[in-house]
C-alpha cells in the first residue's frame, strides 16, 4: 500500500490558498485604487463648489452711473471705496492694493446686477455680497495654511525701537526667556487692540517685532488676554495671502461678514482668467452640442449598418473586410480619429475650427465601431424562430426584420448607444487636433460657434499654474464623472428592465 | 440655411408619401383591383425619390454655389419634385412599390456599412497625405533611424527612436502593472468568486473601465507623479517630477479592466468537461487553473495583451499631462520620457502651418502609430482565430 504523503498534500492546499490569496489581492488593489482616485478627486474638488464674499454696505454714487445706462457704471471703484471704509486704518498706496487686492475682480457683478435690475437705488446704500479673490477664499477654506490662535497669557510690553521700523517685546523678562515667557516663535503674529506685530527673533538679546498692520504707539503694556498668537503654517513668502491680508479676513471673518455660499457661478457662467469667476457652462453646453451631433449621426449609420451585417449581408469577401474593418477601427488609437478631423473635416472640407459639428463627427465616427458592434450583438440575440414567424405568416425580409426583430433589440441597441454616448463624452483627444482647446470664455451659441468640451476644460484648467484652478479641475472632473456614472446607470436599467431571455 | 434646406427635403417627402398613398388607395378604390403592394408602400417609394432628388440637388448646389447659399432650400424642393414625380406616376394596381422600396432601403444600408471603410480609408489617407509631403523634406531613413527628436530646434531634427523608446518603456510599465493584476482578476472572478461576490465587484472594473483617461491623467500628474517623486527622494533616488514610472503605473491601471474582461470571457469559455476531468484526477482547484484552464485560454489571453498594448501605446490623455516633452533616450523608469501620442498633441495644439515639417511631423508619427497599433490588432485577431481550441 503507498503510503499516504500528508505533509505533501498540505503543501498543495498551502499554493491552493496563495494562488487564492493572490487573486484576491489583485482584485483588491484595483478597488483600493479605484477608491483612491475618487476621494482623492473629491476632496481636491468639494472646496471648488462653495465660493466666499463678503457683505458690503455700498453706497451707489450717482455721478459714477448713468440712469439711463446702468450697465456701464464704474462699480469697480464703489466697492473698492466701501471695502477701504472699512479698514480707515489701511494707509498709503502698498496696503491699500493689499486690501483691495482681496476682491474679486468680478465682485462688482452682483452690484451691477442690482442696479440693472433696479435703477431706483442709485444714490441709495444697498448691501450686497461682493465675491473674494481666489486667494483670500482659499484662505479662508484653510487650503492655503493653518492657522491658530492661542490667547497671551503673560503680560506683554512694547516698546517701539528709536529711529527703527522695528518693535521690542519683553515679558517680565527679556530676550530669549521673553520669547518662551510669552509662548512665541519667530514668525508668529501678535494681535492686540491698537495693532499687530510680526516676531522676528532675538537680536541683541532683545525680543524684535515688526508691525503687520499700523501699530499704535500709544499701547505700551498689554495684560493677559488682551492679546492673541497667531501663527501660520506656511511662511509668509511661500503663500499668496500676505500676513497683513490674512488679519484683515480674520477680522472680517470674526464680524461675521464673510459668507460662504454654494457657487452657482461654477455652473453658469464660462471660462475665465480668474479662478474665482471660472464655471463650466460653456464646457457643459460644448460637451451637449457635440455629443448631441454624434450621436444624431452615429446612432442611425450605426443601426443601419448593424442591421446590413447581421441581417441582409452575403457571406463573402466583401462582408468579410467590412467587419475585419469594424473591429480594427474599434481599437485605433482615439488620436488617430483627431487626425482625420484636422486633415478631412478641417483642411480638406473647409470646415471651422473648434466647432461643436467637428468635433461631433470626429466622435461620430469614433463610436460607431462600438454602436455597430453592441447593435450587432443585440440583433443576434433575438431568436430566429421570430423571424421564421413573421416570413411564414408572409411578411418580406425586410418586414420581418424592421417590424419584429427590430422593436425587440432595441433595448439592447439603446444599450450600446448609451454606452458609446459615455465614451464619447469623455473623450479628449481627438478634440485637442480639432483646435477645441483654446480659451473661449463665451457660451457656445451654435453648431459653429467656438466651443470647448467639459473633459477638454479638466484639461486646460490642470495645466494652469494657479492653485485655484486645481480645486475647480477636480470639481469639473467631479461634473464630469457624475454624467457619465447617470448615464451608466441609465444603460444598467435599461438593460435590466427590457433584458428578455428566450 | 441648412436647417431651412433639411426641413424642406423633410416636407417634400412628407407631401410625396401622401400622395403616392392617396394615388395607391384610390387607385384600389375605384380601379378594384387588387394592389401587388400595400398603400403605404408606394407613398415610401414616393417619398424615397423626394428625398433623393432634395438631397441630390441640394449637395450639388452646395458645391457650386457654396453651403451658406439661399440656393440650398429651393434646390431641395426642386430636387425632390423632380425626384418625387416620376416615381409617383409609377403607381398601378400591378406596380411592385414594395421590392423597389425594399431596394432602395438596401441600398441605403450597403452605404451605411460602407462609412466603416469610408472611415478606414479616411485615416489612411489623411496620415499618408501628409507624410509624404514631410518626407519629402526628411528623408525616412533619418526619420525611422534618428536618435535626435527636436521638432523646434534649430537645425529640426526628426529622430524616432527616442519617442518609440519611451512610448514602449511607458507601455512596459503598464504592462507589468496591469498583466498580473488583470489576469489575476480575472481568474479570481471566474474560478473562485460566488455569483454574489461577482455581482459586487464587477461594477468596480466597469467604473474604472468607464472613468475618462484625462480624469486619470490629472490624477497621474498632481497625486501620484508627486508620491512617486517623494517616496524616491527619501530614498536617496533622484526621480523626474514627470516620471515615466508615473504615467505607467495609471496606465497600467487603466488598462487592468481591459486585460480582466477579456481574459474573463475567454477562461468562461473553457468547458467545464476539461475542469472536471482535471478535479477527478485529484489535482486542486489551483492546479486545475494553471495546468488546464490557462493553457486552454492561452491564445485568447495572449490576444487580450495584445490588445492591451495596443491601447497603452495610442493612450493619449494620461502621458500628455504626466509625461514629459523631453525626448530622451533612456529605459530608467525614474527619469522624464515623451511618447509618440504626447508629440502629436503638443505639435498640433495651436498654431498649425501646414508647410512646416515641425506641424507635418505628427502625420508621420500618426502614420507610424496607427500602423503599429493596427499590427497589433491584426495579430491578436489572428491568434484567436488559428490556436482557437474548438471544443464542441
Amino acid at each position: 500500500m503507498t503510503e499516504v504523503r500528508n505533509d505533501l498534500v498540505a503543501k498543495r492546499y498551502a499554493a491552493e490558498r496563495r494562488f487564492r490569496f493572490y487573486g484576491a489581492t489583485a482584485l483588491a488593489l484595483t478597488a483600493l485604487f479605484l477608491a483612491i482616485l475618487l476621494t482623492d478627486t473629491v476632496i481636491k474638488g468639494i472646496p471648488a463648489f462653495h465660493e466666499t464674499s463678503v457683505e458690503l454696505d455700498v453706497k451707489v454714487d450717482p455721478a459714477e452711473v448713468d440712469p439711463n445706462n446702468p450697465v456701464g457704471g464704474n462699480y469697480d471703484k464703489m466697492i473698492k471705496e466701501a471695502f477701504r471704509a472699512e479698514f480707515p486704518a489701511v494707509e498709503g498706496r502698498t496696503n491699500q492694493r493689499a486690501l483691495t487686492a482681496l476682491l474679486s475682480s468680478g465682485g462688482a457683478d452682483a452690484l451691477r446686477g442690482m442696479v440693472v435690475a433696479d435703477p431706483s437705488i442709485i444714490g441709495k446704500t444697498v448691501t450686497v455680497p461682493v465675491l473674494l479673490s481666489a486667494d483670500a477664499d482659499m484662505f479662508l477654506k484653510g487650503m492655503l495654511t493653518s492657522q491658530t490662535v492661542a490667547p497671551g497669557t503673560a503680560a506683554l510690553h512694547i516698546a517701539r525701537l528709536d529711529g527703527e521700523e522695528g518693535f521690542v517685546l519683553t515679558g517680565d523678562k527679556t530676550g530669549e526667556e521673553a520669547e518662551k515667557e510669552l509662548g512665541l516663535a519667530p514668525r508668529d503674529v501678535v494681535r492686540f487692540k491698537g495693532g499687530a506685530l510680526r516676531v522676528t527673533g532675538v537680536e541683541n538679546g532683545y525680543l524684535k517685532a515688526v508691525p503687520v498692520l499700523a501699530t499704535d504707539p500709544a499701547v505700551t503694556t498689554v495684560g493677559p488676554g488682551q492679546w492673541d498668537i497667531v501663527s501660520f503654517s506656511v511662511p509668509e513668502s511661500n503663500r499668496r495671502i500676505n500676513d497683513n491680508q490674512a488679519l484683515w479676513l480674520d477680522e472680517l471673518k470674526q464680524e461675521g461678514r464673510i459668507e460662504n455660499s454654494f457657487s452657482w457661478r461654477f455652473f453658469e457662467a464660462g471660462d475665465s482668467r480668474e479662478p474665482e469667476l471660472a464655471g463650466i457652462r460653456g464646457a457643459l453646453v460644448g460637451s451637449l452640442l457635440t455629443v448631441l451631433v454624434a450621436i444624431a449621426l452615429a446612432l442611425p449609420l450605426g443601426i443601419a449598418a448593424a442591421i446590413y451585417l447581421e441581417e441582409f449581408a452575403p457571406k463573402n469577401k466583401w462582408t468579410d473586410v467590412i467587419e475585419v474593418n469594424i473591429n480594427n477601427l474599434a481599437a485605433v488609437p482615439s488620436i488617430i480619429f483627431g487626425l482625420l478631423g484636422l486633415a478631412v473635416f478641417l483642411n480638406f472640407f473647409g470646415l471651422p475650427r473648434s466647432a461643436p459639428l467637428v468635433g461631433g463627427l470626429v466622435l461620430a465616427l469614433l463610436v460607431l465601431p462600438t454602436i455597430i458592434i453592441a447593435s450587432r450583438a443585440a440583433l443576434k440575440a433575438v431568436p430566429p424562430s421570430i423571424t421564421e414567424a413573421a416570413l411564414g405568416v408572409g411578411a418580406s425580409k425586410q418586414q420581418a426584420v424592421f417590424q419584429h426583430v427590430l422593436p425587440l433589440a432595441l433595448p439592447g441597441i439603446m444599450t450600446g448607444t448609451i454606452l458609446g454616448l459615455a465614451r464619447a463624452f469623455g473623450e479628449t483627444a481627438p478634440l485637442l487636433m480639432i483646435g477645441m482647446v483654446a480659451f473661449i470664455a463665451d457660451i457656445p451659441s451654435g453648431f459653429t460657434s467656438a466651443a470647448t468640451v467639459l473633459p477638454v476644460q479638466v484639461f486646460l484648467w490642470s495645466d494652469l499654474p494657479e492653485l485655484a484652478f486645481r480645486s475647480k479641475t477636480a470639481a469639473a472632473i467631479i461634473v464630469l464623472l457624475v454624467v457619465l456614472f447617470a448615464l451608466n446607470a441609465a444603460a444598467i436599467y435599461l438593460r435590466k428592465r427590457f433584458e428578455r431571455r428566450w | 440655411m441648412f436647417l431651412w434646406t433639411v426641413l424642406l427635403i423633410v416636407l417634400m417627402a412628407a407631401i410625396a408619401y401622401w400622395a403616392g398613398r392617396a394615388r395607391a388607395a384610390g387607385l384600389a378604390a375605384t380601379g378594384g383591383a387588387r394592389l401587388h403592394s400595400l398603400p403605404s408602400y408606394h407613398g415610401l417609394f414616393a417619398a424615397a425619390g423626394a428625398m433623393i432628388g432634395g438631397l441630390a440637388l441640394a449637395i450639388a448646389g452646395a458645391l457650386i454655389v457654396g453651403a451658406q447659399s439661399a440656393f440650398m432650400p429651393v434646390a431641395a424642393v426642386i430636387g425632390g419634385a423632380i425626384g418625387a414625380a416620376p416615381l409617383y406616376s409609377m403607381s398601378s394596381p400591378d406596380f411592385r412599390a414594395r421590392n423597389s422600396f425594399e431596394r432602395i432601403v438596401l441600398v441605403v444600408l450597403i452605404c451605411c456599412s460602407a462609412v466603416a471603410i469610408l472611415t478606414t480609408i479616411g485615416i489612411v489617407f489623411s496620415v499618408l497625405f501628409e507624410s509624404v509631403i514631410f518626407f519629402r523634406s526628411v528623408s525616412p531613413i533619418e526619420f525611422l533611424f534618428g536618435t535626435h527628436w527636436s521638432p523646434t530646434g534649430t537645425p529640426p531634427s526628426f529622430g524616432l527612436i527616442p519617442l518609440l523608446a519611451g512610448t514602449l518603456l511607458i507601455t512596459a510599465i503598464a504592462i507589468v502593472v496591469a498583466g498580473p493584476l488583470g489576469l489575476l482578476s480575472a481568474i479570481y472572478m471566474a474560478e473562485y468568486a460566488t455569483p454574489r461576490l461577482r455581482g459586487a465587484l464587477k461594477p468596480i472594473l466597469e467604473i474604472l473601465a468607464g472613468i475618462p483617461t484625462v480624469v486619470l491623467g490629472f490624477f497621474a500628474a498632481l497625486t501620484v507623479a508627486p508620491l512617486i517623486r517623494g517616496s524616491g527622494e527619501a530614498m536617496g533616488l533622484s526621480v523626474a517630477s514627470e516620471s515615466a514610472l508615473a504615467a505607467g503605473l495609471v496606465m497600467g491601471m487603466m488598462i487592468v479592466p481591459l486585460i480582466s474582461s477579456l481574459s474573463d470571457d475567454i477562461i468562461n469559455a473553457v468547458p467545464q468537461s476539461l475542469r472536471d476531468g482535471s478535479y477527478a484526477m485529484g489535482a486542486t482547484k489551483s492546479e486545475t487553473i494553471k495546468k488546464v484552464v490557462l493553457p486552454a485560454a492561452l491564445p485568447g489571453i495572449v490576444s487580450a495583451f495584445m490588445l492591451a498594448i495596443s491601447r497603452a501605446v495610442g493612450e493619449t490623455m494620461i502621458v500628455v499631462m504626466a509625461a514629459g516633452l523631453a525626448a530622451n533616450l533612456t529605459a530608467n523608469p525614474l527619469a522624464a520620457v515623451t511618447t509618440i501620442t504626447v508629440q502629436i498633441a503638443t505639435l498640433l495644439v495651436g498654431d498649425q502651418e501646414f508647410d512646416s515639417p515641425k506641424t507635418l511631423s505628427a502625420f508621420a508619427l500618426g502614420f507610424v502609430l496607427f500602423f503599429f497599433t493596427l499590427i497589433l490588432n491584426y495579430i491578436a485577431l489572428r491568434i484567436v482565430q488559428k490556436y482557437r481550441e474548438q471544443y464542441d
